[in-house]
C-alpha cells in the first residue's frame, strides 16, 4: 500500500545544478517546491573540509562521490546487432550522486556556445549545401538562438562567479579575450585565473602559429565574489584537487557554493534525500502528470502529487524516467519513428602531448579545474569545412589539472614503459616536470543508430530496466579530430619541444568504455521546433505532457566541442522565465505544435 | 503556516523601519494588539531568548537546553504559553518578576544562567510587549521542564536568593522616550543584548564585575564555554579600537567584516538575534561600544609588518611553526596573513589573535569554526579543526608563530596550554554542528 503525501506545487527529480536553479526560481515565484534526491545530503563543511577532501585514493580511484553502480548502472553496446552489457565500473564516464550531483565535483569548465552551434542544420545547409550533412547524421537546430539565450548565459556566469575575460563585449572585440566568441552583454564576474607556466608557453605558441588564444572560462573563481543571490564564493587556491573532489575553498561553483545556502533555508522549499523517483505518474488521458512515485529510505513506495513535474536529474536518468513513465514515443532506430532516446551523443577527445627539454619545471601540482588557455579557431564551424569532408570541431585548451601522485604522474609519452618497477619510476621522474597536454574536446554529431532505450534483460536494485546505450564512434569524428590534431601538432612544435606525441584515436576504432573520456553524455530528450523532431520544446517542456519539463544535456540534439554546463544552465534559466511569466498564468503548452 | 508567514513578513517589514511607537505608518497597519506582539517579537530577538530556551532539535522556546554552571547543569525552562508546562498561567507581573527580578512564579530565585541582572534594565513598556509576544505570538508546547543536574547540597536554592539580593540591580522604570543613538545603544547593549553576560569578566561570586560603564571592566572580555569572548572596549590591539561603527554593524548583521568573523557562542548570537535587528539599532549599539574607553589607554596600535610574508614566500623560515602554518593555514589565511575579505578572516592584527588570553585561538585551531548563517550573508565559511592532525606541540608552534607574525604582538603558547584546552573540548563537536537560525526563514 503506497503512502500518499500532501500535494506540492512543484516536484523536482534530483537536486543538482538544474534542480537548484529551478528551485530558486520557482520558490521566488512563491510556489511550494519539493526536491527528491535519491542520494545523500552533501555539504562542503561536513563532507569535504581540508585536509579530508584531498584524498586521491578515496575520490579519484575509488570514486567516493560517484554513483554506486552495484545498485543501478547502464548497459552499453556499440551497434544494433550487439547485446548490451552492464557498465560495472566507472571508466569512460563518471556518474554523480547526492545533493549537488556531479556539480559538486566537476572541473568547472563553463562555456557558452558559438552561435552556429545552436543552429547546426540550418547553418550547414545554408553554407555548404543540403547534401553536405550525411543522411544518417540526424543533427538539428536547437530551436533557440544564442541571442535569445545570452542573458541566461550571463546570469549563470554571475551565479557561478566564473573567471575569464570577455573577447566580444557588446559587439566590440576586446583584447585579452576570445575574439571568436558570441557577443556578450557583460564582462565575466571575476578576472581570469593566472596562467601556469605551461599555459603561458602554449599561449605563445598558439599565437605564433596564427591562432587566437584566450583564458579558458572557469567556474573556479579567481577571487571571492558575492553572486546575485547574496552567496559568497571563495578564491581558487590552485591546489590541483579539483575534478572528482569537493572544493574546500568554496571556490569551485557548485549548487552548494552558489545556491543552496539560500535555497535550503526558504520556507517554501523542501528536499527529501534518499528518495529515488521510479516513475512520473500520469492521469487517465496520459497527457497530464499527477506527480511522481518514489522509493524512500525505508524502501517504501511513496506517491507525491504535484501540479508541475520537473526532471532535473542527470541526462541518463531523465531519459530513462521518460521511458519508464510512458511519456513520449520511444525512438526506434530501424523505422526512425519516435523521439525519446533519439540523438544520443558524447564527446570525442584527444590530446597533443608536448615534452619540453630536460630541466623544464612546470610544477604540475599547481592545478585548477578549468583555468588555462584555450582557442576556438578549430571549433564548431569557425573554419572552412568545405574541402575537409566532416562536420564539427574541437574546443582546444591546455589546462593543468594537477600533478596528483596516483593518476597524474604519468610515464613519458610515446614510450612503452612497464607499469611498475625501476623503469617505471625513472620514466615518471623524467616526465613529471616537463610534459604537458593540449586537450582537444571534439564535438560528436547525432546519428540514426546512436540512441538510448530500456534494456531488455538487466534491471536495477528496484527491479526496473536499466537504460541501454547504443553508441559507437563514427568516421566523421575520427576525421575531424585527426585533422585538428594535425594542425595542433604545429602548435606543439612551435614550443621548441624535445618531442610532440599525438594521442588521437585511430579513425574507425570502437568506443572503449574502460578508459575515462568525459561525462558529457547528451541527447535522448532533445529539444526542437516540432513534436515530430523533438521531445521538448525550446522551454524544455514536454510536447506530450505539458506539465512535465526536462532539464539537462538530454536536451542537446547533438553535442558540441565545449563542455555542456553553460548551455544546460542557460536553458534552465530560460525555461524558468517562461514558466514564471507565462506558464503559471496560463498552464498549458508554451509553444504551439 | 499562515501565522508563520505573517510573523515572518512582519519581521521583514520591521527590519526596514525604525521601531518606535510613533513610526507605524503602513497603510494596512496591524491592530494595536498585533503591533504590541510584533514589537515583543522584535525585542525577544534582541534579547536572544530563543537561544537558551530552545533545545537542539526542540521546538522554539520549549526549553530543555543544558547549560553548564560551576556547580552542575541546569536546563532552560519552557517559556511557551503552555498552561501546564510553560508560562501560560503567568500574569504580566509574574513574567516581569522572572524576567527582570530573577524570581520564578513559585517564589524561587532563578539561576543566574538567566541573565536577569542585565534584563533588569529593560523598561516596563518593553516588558509589556515581550509578555504579549510570549502569550500570543509563540506556539504553545507541552514539553515538561527538566530538573537541575546538581548534587545536594549544591542543589539548595536559597543561596540563589542571597546572590540575587547582593548582585542584582534595581529594575528600570519607564521614563521619557530617548532614542538618541548613544542612549538607545546603551539600553540595548546593557539590557536585552546582555553582552556583558559573556564579555564582562566575573568575580568570585560568578557575578559580572560591572553591569554598565562605571568601570573599565565592563565588556573588557570574559571566558565562556572555554572561549574568550573578546574585549569590546577601545583597545586597538585586542578590542574594537580599530573597528569603525560600520564594521561593528556589519559584524552583528552578517557575522563577518574585514577584521574578523563570529565564532563560538557569538556565531549563534548573530544567527538568532542580531541579524534581525534594525540598522538603526545596530548603529546605536556600535556607537555606544565605540564610546567605551580602552582598558589600557595609551597602548599603541599594531602596524602590519610584511617580513613574515616575504619569509614565507621565499621559504627562508623553516621553523616548525612556519612550516605548520604553510601546510595547514596558508591556503585560506595566506602567507600575508591577511586572509580574504569577508571570506577567510585576517590573522594579521586580529584582536582574537592578539588577545592576551589565547583560549579562543587555541580552541579554533583544534575544533575549527563556522560562520553563522544570515540573510545578508548566507555562506557559512568554515575552518576545519586540526585536533586530529596536529599534536599539542604543533598547535603551540603554529599559534606562537601566528601571534608573533605580520606585526602581531602576543605572548607565546606552549604545549600544556594547548593540552588544557584540548581536554575541555566537548566530545565530537564537528564543524557541521554550525550556527544557523533555529527556525526556517
Amino acid at each position: 500500500m503506497a503512502i500518499k503525501k500532501d500535494k506540492v506545487d512543484v516536484v523536482m527529480v534530483g537536486l543538482g545544478w538544474t534542480g537548484s536553479i529551478m528551485g530558486m526560481e520557482l520558490t521566488e515565484a512563491g510556489l511550494n517546491v519539493l526536491a527528491l534526491e535519491r542520494g545523500d545530503m552533501r555539504d562542503t563543511n561536513t563532507d569535504t573540509p581540508y585536509p579530508k577532501a584531498v584524498d586521491e585514493l578515496k575520490y579519484s580511484v575509488r570514486g567516493a562521490l560517484f554513483q554506486d553502480l552495484s545498485r543501478e548502472t547502464v548497459t552499453i553496446r556499440h551497434t544494433l546487432s550487439d547485446v548490451a552489457v552492464p557498465y560495472r565500473q566507472h571508466g569512460s564516464f563518471l556518474l554523480g550522486d547526492g545533493v549537488g550531483g556531479a556539480g559538486f565535483h566537476w572541473n568547472g569548465m563553463m562555456y557558452r556556445n558559438l552561435p552556429e552551434e545552436l543552429e547546426m542544420r540550418t547553418h550547414h545547409e545554408q553554407k555548404y549545401g543540403k547534401k553536405f550533412i550525411p543522411e544518417d547524421m540526424t543533427i538539428q537546430d536547437h530551436g533557440v538562438t544564442y541571442k535569445e539565450l545570452e542573458p541566461f548565459y550571463d546570469f549563470s556566469e554571475k551565479v557561478m562567479a566564473v573567471s575569464g575575460k570577455a573577447g566580444n563585449l557588446k559587439g566590440q572585440i576586446v583584447a585579452g579575450g576570445n575574439p571568436l566568441e558570441g557577443e556578450r552583454s557583460d564582462e565575466f564576474p571575476t578576472p581570469p585565473l593566472q596562467y601556469q607556466y605551461s599555459a603561458s608557453l602554449v599561449e605563445k605558441a598558439m599565437r605564433d602559429v596564427g591562432y587566437h588564444p584566450y583564458p579558458a572560462p572557469a567556474a573556479n573563481a579567481s577571487q571571492p565574489f558575492t553572486n546575485p543571490y547574496g552567496v559568497r564564493i571563495g578564491p581558487c587556491n590552485y591546489c590541483g584537487f579539483c575534478e572528482n573532489y569537493g572544493c574546500y575553498m568554496y571556490s569551485k561553483a557548485s549548487p552548494q557554493t552558489t545556491i543552496l545556502p539560500v535555497l535550503l533555508k526558504r520556507k517554501n522549499f523542501e528536499v527529501r534525500t534518499k528518495a529515488q523517483v521510479i516513475k512520473v505518474n500520469l492521469d487517465a488521458s496520459g497527457k497530464r502528470a499527477t506527480g511522481v512515485t518514489y522509493i524512500d529510505a525505508q524502501g517504501r513506495e511513496v506517491e507525491q502529487p504535484a501540479d508541475l513535474v520537473l526532471l532535473t536529474a542527470f541526462q541518463t536518468h531523465n531519459v530513462r524516467l521518460l521511458l519508464l513513465s510512458g511519456i513520449g514515443k520511444p525512438y526506434d532506430p530501424v523505422s526512425g519513428e519516435g523521439v525519446v532516446g533519439k540523438n544520443f551523443a558524447y564527446q570525442y577527445n584527444g590530446g597533443i602531448n608536448v615534452v619540453m627539454p630536460k630541466g623544464t619545471q612546470f610544477n604540475p601540482f599547481i592545478g585548477t579545474g578549468a583555468g588555462g588557455v584555450g582557442m576556438d579557431d578549430l571549433n564548431a564551424d569557425q573554419f572552412d569545412h568545405g574541402p575537409l569532408g566532416f562536420i564539427g570541431g574541437a574546443s582546444i585548451r591546455h589546462v593543468r589539472y594537477g600533478g596528483r601522485p596516483i593518476k597524474q604522474a604519468g610515464t613519458m609519452p610515446g614510450e612503452k614503459v612497464p607499469n611498475w618497477g625501476s623503469e617505471w619510476k625513472a620514466s615518471v621522474q623524467d616526465a613529471y616536470q616537463r610534459t604537458l597536454t593540449i586537450g582537444m574536446s571534439g564535438s560528436v554529431m547525432a546519428y540514426r543508430d546512436c540512441y538510448l532505450s530500456l534494456d531488455p534483460t538487466y534491471k536495477d536494485a528496484n527491479g526496473q530496466p536499466l537504460l541501454r546505450m547504443t553508441l559507437n564512434w563514427k568516421e566523421n569524428e575520427g576525421k575531424m579530430l585527426t585533422y585538428i590534431a594535425g594542425e595542433m601538432e604545429k602548435v606543439g612544435q612551435a614550443m621548441n619541444p624535445e618531442k610532440v606525441v599525438k594521442a588521437v584515436r585511430k579513425t574507425g576504432s570502437s568506443w572503449d568504455t574502460r578508459v575515462y573520456q568525459s561525462t558529457h553524455l547528451t541527447g535522448g530528450a532533445i529539444m526542437g521546433t516540432t513534436p515530430k523532431n523533438s521531445v521538448v520544446n525550446k522551454y524544455l517542456q514536454s510536447w506530450d505532457v505539458p506539465n512535465v519539463f526536462v532539464y539537462g544535456a538530454c536536451a542537446f540534439p547533438q553535442n558540441m566541442g565545449y563542455n555542456p554546463t553553460g548551455l544546460v544552465t542557460a536553458l534552465a534559466y530560460h525555461s524558468a522565465k517562461a514558466i514564471r511569466e507565462q506558464y503559471l498564468k496560463n498552464p498549458g503548452p508554451l509553444v504551439q505544435a | 503556516m499562515i501565522k508563520h508567514y505573517f510573523i515572518a513578513a512582519c519581521a521583514a517589514v520591521m527590519s526596514l523601519s525604525a521601531f518606535t511607537a510613533a513610526a507605524q505608518s503602513n497603510a494596512a497597519a496591524p491592530s494595536a494588539d498585533q503591533q504590541l506582539v510584533q514589537r515583543g517579537e522584535y525585542l525577544a530577538k534582541a534579547g536572544d531568548c530563543v537561544a537558551c530556551h530552545t533545545a537542539k532539535g526542540g521546538k522554539p522556546f520549549a526549553g530543555g537546553l543544558p547549560i553548564a554552571t560551576p556547580i552542575g547543569t541546569v536546563y532552560s525552562s519552557n517559556i511557551t504559553p503552555d498552561k501546564e508546562h510553560g508560562i501560560g498561567n503567568y500574569s504580566e507581573e509574574d513574567f516581569d518578576r522572572a524576567l527582570r527580578h530573577g524570581i520564578r512564579k513559585d517564589g524561587a530565585s532563578l539561576y543566574p544562567a538567566m541573565p536577569y541582572p542585565s534584563y533588569a534594565k529593560v523598561k516596563p513598556a518593553d516588558v509589556k510587549a515581550l509578555y504579549a509576544y510570549f502569550m500570543q505570538g509563540v506556539q504553545a508546547d507541552p514539553a515538561p521542564n527538566r530538573g537541575v543536574d546538581i548534587t545536594w547540597p549544591l542543589s539548595m536554592r536559597w543561596p540563589l536568593s542571597v546572590w540575587r539580593k547582593v548582585f542584582a540591580p534595581a529594575v528600570a522604570a519607564d521614563g521619557p522616550e530617548d532614542n538618541s543613538p548613544l542612549v538607545r545603544g546603551q539600553y540595548l547593549v546593557e539590557g536585552l543584548g546582555h553582552c556583558g553576560a559573556c564579555h564582562t569578566p566575573r568575580g568570585v561570586g560568578m557575578q559580572e564585575k560591572a553591569l554598565s560603564n562605571d568601570s573599565s571592566q565592563f565588556l573588557s572580555g570574559g571566558v565562556i564555554d572555554g572561549y574568550l569572548a573578546n574585549n569590546l572596549r577601545g583597545d586597538a590591539r585586542d578590542g574594537l579600537g580599530n573597528w569603525s561603527e560600520a564594521d561593528i554593524v556589519a559584524f552583528l548583521k552578517t557575522g563577518r567584516n574585514s577584521h574578523s568573523a563570529a565564532f563560538g557562542g557569538m556565531a549563534d548570537v548573530v544567527a538568532n538575534s542580531t541579524q534581525y535587528m534594525t540598522g538603526e539599532d545596530l548603529s546605536a549599539m556600535a556607537k555606544y561600544l565605540k564610546s567605551l574607553k580602552a582598558v589600557k589607554e595609551g597602548t599603541a596600535a599594531l602596524a602590519y609588518d610584511d617580513k613574515t610574508h616575504q619569509a614565507l614566500r621565499k621559504g627562508s623560515d623553516q621553523s616548525p611553526g612556519a612550516m605548520a602554518f604553510l601546510n595547514n593555514c596558508a591556503a585560506c589565511h595566506r602567507s600575508s596573513g591577511k586572509g580574504y575579505e569577508e571570506t577567510f578572516p585576517t590573522l594579521a592584527l586580529s584582536p582574537t589573535v592578539n588577545a592576551e588570553n589565547p583560549a579562543s585561538l587555541i580552541r579554533i585551531v583544534l575544533e575549527g569554526a563556522e560562520m553563522p548563517w544570515t540573510h545578508k550573508a548566507p555562506t557559512q565559511f568554515a575552518m576545519p579543526g586540526f585536533a586530529s592532525r596536529l599534536s599539542d606541540q604543533e598547535v603551540a608552534d603554529v599559534v606562537t608563530f601566528i601571534r608573533s607574525s605580520w606585526g602581531n604582538q602576543a605572548s607565546s603558547v606552549n604545549a600544556s596550554d594547548v593540552a588544557k584546552v584540548r581536554k575541555q573540548l566537548p566530545e565530537k563537536k564537528t564543524v557541521e554542528a554550525g550556527s544557523a537560525p533555529l527556525a526556517k526563514q
